[in-house]
């Protein structure tokens, strides 16, 4: 199925920045931000309806055929070829490229191996979990040896095992020097490995620097969570008059205020919570995040 | 409004791969995956035609209620009908499953080779496949009902050339059918269209015997299945009523282009969105 029309312009302009050879960079969005359709123009599995896009020195229309021979394409949903075992879908995804099978069963091995699923090269595919046939999806990205790695939200819907083993592998690409564009729509995922970020939405760019930069956008610094016993939305309102709490809304059964000052609002605010009758049961601070700046440019969580 | 991915140079171009090598590679894909699926590939595509063949080419006349030379009549059309069914559904069925839910072709269109070729290859692929149905068939055919009144080989050339565009017509369509049917309406395409073709198709009957119904006559006309059956009736038992060998090549040739055109128009909707 094709991607829905009409976004394109607006994931391209979303990105209508350069993205340097060797970078990390990831596109931040929530789902329908436009992450996969960018992807999909850049990868020319999708067409602009207008702008202009070059990867590794390739027009993305004008020069499709050997633009694709220069990047590896992780899908967001692994593809493997179902007819084909594991060794056969890199062998062949090796001829599609020129190579030998020889050098394409050397190439196979070696990531296999490095990928932790050289025991599996006999396999049907459908053997693999869902770790292993992501695994498997990166291998053959790589077969070729591409310029640029791209990456559709590599990690959706792997345990928490296999998504710390995939970083393990993508710090590894990045450490060799490879450019690789990844989308995510997990906050945490893109601060800890991406160089640079964009925060798109709706097709929209929002924001773009280094992760540390971002986070220093971000605003009400300290987001102070809040769990109350007791009367919330009196609670909440009191916590709003507190001095350097920008806001205070109620979430569930806690008041979620976002601090100027740090932790040095909290007495004042168990103060401000025992004054309107309720009792404070437990309390959590996080320090300004990707989260919090997402939430105050768009006005919504990011999942 | 422009990105720029990489370098704007384009450098360690390395050593150019040949687009052919690429196609052939893809086509090596489809034979082992052919090769493999191979008992599946002939129960799907050689059973029913078989079975047809028992019953009207075998049963019936034994019972002596056919007459014993309706198998000339049958086994051309027969032959037929399993080179565009095998054509078909080799590509029309995996071209359903990997564009609607399973996106296994995308690794094939994001080959280094112009996404029409990975179209083209697939035709290609069809097309072997409804060949070899049709060489499984014809001897069993032969095997089923034994002696076939008028049945001749000498035009050996035009029984394969009339398969091959035959076969590559269908493919064609079948890739067209492919890639515009959704996986839930796969029932659909046997009961609205593959069932159809099969009944018109001058499978069991000569087109020539159609005058008798002379608005049923013209109408099947637009059923590609009549020129293959037709064609291989001309070629493999002359000296019964058959359509003119010219008028159906140039069908089937005008089929093919038609075909194609659709086929590939639709395949480049679904690859590129």
């Amino acid at each position: 199925m094709s991607p829905p029309r009409g976004t394109d312009i607006a994931a391209l302009v979303a990105l209508d920045r350069n993205i340097k050879e060797g970078e990390f960079f990831g596109l931040l969005g929530p789902n329908g931000a436009g992450k996969t359709t960018t992807i999909g123009i850049l990868t020319t599995r999708v067409r602009a309806t207008s702008g202009d896009a070059w990867v590794a020195g390739c027009h993305v229309s004008d020069n499709d055929v050997e633009l694709r021979r220069r990047i590896g394409v992780v899908p967001q949903r692994p593809n493997p070829d179902r007819g084909l075992n594991v060794l056969e879908n890199l062998v062949f995804h090796g001829a599609y490229f020129g190579l030998s099978t020889s050098e394409a069963t050397r190439r196979a091995m070696d990531l296999l191996g490095k990928f932790d699923i050289a025991d599996r090269v006999a396999s049907s595919v459908d053997a693999l979990s869902g770790g292993q046939q992501q695994r498997l999806m990166i291998a053959r990205a790589l077969l070729h040896e591409p310029q640029v790695l791209f990456l559709d939200e590599p990690t959706v819907g792997l345990d928490p095992q296999a998504r710390l083993a995939l970083w393990t592998i993508l710090r590894q690409l990045h450490a060799d020097g490879r450019t690789i564009v990844m989308t995510t729509h997990y906050m945490h995922e893109a601060d800890e490995l991406c160089d640079r970020l964009a925060i798109i939405d709706r097709g929209q760019l929002l924001a773009c620097d280094t992760p540390e930069k971002l986070r220093a956008q971000a605003p009400g610094t300290t987001v102070v969570e809040i769990e109350v016993e007791g009367d919330v939305a009196a609670a909440a309102a009191r916590c709003g008059a507190v001095p350097g709490v920008s806001s205070a809304t109620v979430s569930g059964n806690s008041v979620r205020a976002l601090s100027d000052r740090g932790g040095e609002a909290v007495p004042a605010l168990i103060r401000a919570i025992e004054g309107a009758g309720a009792r404070v049961t437990n309390m959590n601070l996080s320090s300004p995040s990707l989260e919090t700046l997402f939430v105050s440019l768009t006005g919504r969580r990011l999942d | 409004m422009s990105a720029l991915v990489g370098t704007s140079k384009a450098h360690s171009a390395g050593r150019p791969i040949a687009t052919s090598q690429i196609f052939f590679a893809m086509l090596r894909r489809d034979m082992r995956v052919a090769r493999r699926e191979l008992p599946f590939f002939l129960l799907r595509t050689t059973m029913q035609p078989l079975m047809l063949m028992v019953v009207f080419g075998y049963l019936l006349p034994k019972l002596g209620m056919m007459q014993g030379n309706y198998t000339t009549t049958l086994l051309p059309g027969v032959l037929a009908l399993s080179i565009a069914l095998s054509a078909v559904q080799s590509i029309a069925l995996p071209m359903v499953a990997q564009f609607g839910f399973s996106r296994e072709i995308e690794d094939r269109l994001l080959a280094p080779i112009p996404v029409r070729l990975v179209a083209a290859e697939l035709v290609v692929a069809a097309t072997l496949q409804g060949i070899l149905a049709g060489l499984v068939v014809l001897p069993a055919g032969r095997l089923i009902m034994g002696p076939i009144p008028g049945l001749e080989l000498a035009n050996i050339f035009q029984v394969l050339a009339v398969t091959t565009i035959g076969a590559a017509a269908f493919s064609a369509l079948g890739l067209f059918l492919g890639c515009a049917i959704q996986p839930q309406q796969i029932g659909l395409l046997f009961s609205t269209i593959v069932g159809p073709m099969i009944f018109f198709g001058c499978t069991y009957y000569p087109w020539a015997a159609l005058s008798k119904v002379p608005v049923l006559k013209y109408a099947v006309l637009v059923n590609p299945l009549v020129y293959l059956a037709e064609g291989l009736r001309g070629a493999l038992t002359p000296g019964a009523p058959h359509m003119d060998p010219l008028v159906v090549t140039g069908a089937l040739v005008v089929l093919l282009a038609v075909f194609w055109t659709m086929g590939l128009r639709g395949f480049m909707r679904r690859a590129i969105g």
